[in-house]
C-alpha cells in the first residue's frame, strides 16, 4: 500500500544505501537509534524490523538483546499500525501494553514484528501484535495494547469534511 | 582485619557490585540508565538524551525506552537483591562477586506498562517493588516519576524468571 496515503511519509527516510527492505524510522529518534524499518502498512496493520545490534544485547553471557528491545519494537509497531488505520488518526499514545515472552530471541537475527488493530473506538484503538524472525505463528514474544487515538475527523466521519 | 575496616570493605564491595550490574548489559549503558543506592534501596535513573524522544514536536520520550526503563528497573531490583543477600551470607557466593562475577540475571516472563502521562525531556527515575518472590518467579511493580515523587509518568508490573540458586548436580538434571 502506498505509505503516503497513510501519513506516514514525514517518519520515513527513503533511498538508503544499505540494501535493507523497508524505509527506516527516521522520524521517531529512538526508532532511529535502534535501526527499526518500516516493511509496510496499511489496514490497520504494520510490519516492522529491527536489525540484531550488540549494542542492544541485555545479557552478555548469551548475547540475546534486552527484552526492552522487544517492548519497544512491539510498542512502535502497535503506534504506527493505528496510525495506519483507515480512520487516519492524528496521533496515537499508548496507554497501556502487555507483553508475553515465549522463547528468547536469537542473536544475529533481524527480528520482525507484526501488529493489527482488532478494534478501533472513538478514543482508543485495541492492537494486538507479536514479534518474531521466521514467522508471527512462533513469535518471540506477543503483545496486546490499548492506545489513545486523535482522530482527523468527527468519528464516525460524516459526510463533510468536518476538521476536528 | 578491624571492624572498621571489615565494614568499609563491605560497603566497598557492594559498590563495586551495584557498578558491574548497572554497566553488565550493553542496552542498559545505550539507554544511559545509572543505579543510584542510598543503603538498600534503589533508584534506577534514565538520563535523558535526545535519542530516546519518539514524539519530537511535544517532545515526548519514546514508549519503548519508558517501557524499558521499568522493564530494566525491576531486573536490576530481582537482582540486587540477590547480590545483596549473597554478599550479606558471606561464603562462596560473597567471594565469586568480590572476584568479580555476577549472578545470572533474572528473565521476563511477562510485563504490562501503563503509560499514565507523557514522558517529557527531561531525566527519569523509578523505583521497583518486589510484590513476591516465590522459589522460580518474582512479581514485580515499578513505578516511574520525572519532577514529582507524587506524579508517575509511567508504572509497570510483571513476572520474572529467577535464576536456578545453585546448578543442580549433572545426575539429577532432567532427561
Amino acid at each position: 500500500m502506498d505509505q503516503d496515503a497513510d501519513g506516514l511519509s514525514h517518519l520515513l527516510r527513503k533511498g538508503e544505501s544499505e540494501e535493507t527492505e523497508g524505509a527506516r524510522l527516521d522520524g521517531l529518534p529512538f526508532a532511529r537509534e535502534l535501526g527499526m524499518r518500516l516493511i509496510s502498512s496499511g489496514d490497520g496493520e504494520a510490519v516492522l524490523s529491527i536489525p540484531y545490534d550488540p549494542r542492544m544485547i541485555g545479557d552478555p553471557e548469551s548475547r540475546v538483546i534486552s527484552g526492552g528491545v522487544v517492548t519497544a519494537l512491539l510498542d512502535t509497531c502497535g503506534g504506527v499500525a493505528v496510525m495506519a488505520s483507515r480512520t487516519r488518526p492524528v496521533s496515537a499514545a499508548t496507554l497501556d501494553l502487555r507483553i508475553d515472552y515465549m522463547r528468547p530471541a536469537t542473536p544475529e537475527r533481524v527480528l520482525y514484528a507484526r501488529a493489527s488493530c482488532f478494534r478501533e473506538t472513538r478514543s482508543i484503538t485495541f492492537v494486538r501484535a507479536s514479534a518474531y524472525h521466521d514467522t508471527p505463528d512462533a513469535p518471540v514474544a506477543t503483545a496486546i495494547g490499548a492506545f489513545m487515538v486523535e482522530n482527523r475527523r468527527v468519528w464516525p466521519a460524516p459526510s463533510a469534511e468536518t476538521e476536528a | 582485619m578491624s571492624r572498621l575496616e571489615e565494614i568499609q570493605a563491605q560497603e566497598a564491595l557492594r559498590d563495586t557490585a551495584l557498578q558491574r550490574l548497572a554497566t553488565a548489559a550493553p542496552y542498559v549503558r545505550l539507554l544511559g540508565i545509572e543505579l543510584d543506592r542510598r543503603g538498600d534501596e534503589l533508584t534506577t535513573v534514565l538520563r535523558f538524551d535526545p535519542k530516546l524522544i519518539g514524539n519530537p514536536l511535544l517532545p515526548a520520550l519514546h514508549g519503548g525506552a519508558t517501557g524499558s526503563f521499568l522493564e530494566i528497573a525491576a531486573i536490576m531490583q530481582l537482582a540486587w537483591d540477590r547480590i545483596w543477600e549473597q554478599i550479606e551470607a558471606g561464603g562462596p557466593a560473597a567471594e565469586a562477586i568480590a572476584r568479580g562475577a555476577l549472578p545470572a540475571m533474572p528473565r521476563t516472563v511477562d510485563i504490562t506498562v501503563d503509560y499514565l502521562r507523557s514522558g517529557r525531556a527531561r531525566d527519569a527515575y523509578a523505583r521497583a517493588t518486589v510484590a513476591k518472590r516465590g522459589r522460580r518467579v518474582a512479581n514485580v511493580r515499578v513505578e516511574a516519576w520525572q519532577e514529582e515523587r507524587e506524579r508517575p509518568f509511567a508504572a509497570a508490573h510483571g513476572h520474572f524468571l529467577l535464576p536456578a540458586e545453585k546448578e543442580p548436580p549433572a545426575e539429577d538434571a532432567a532427561p
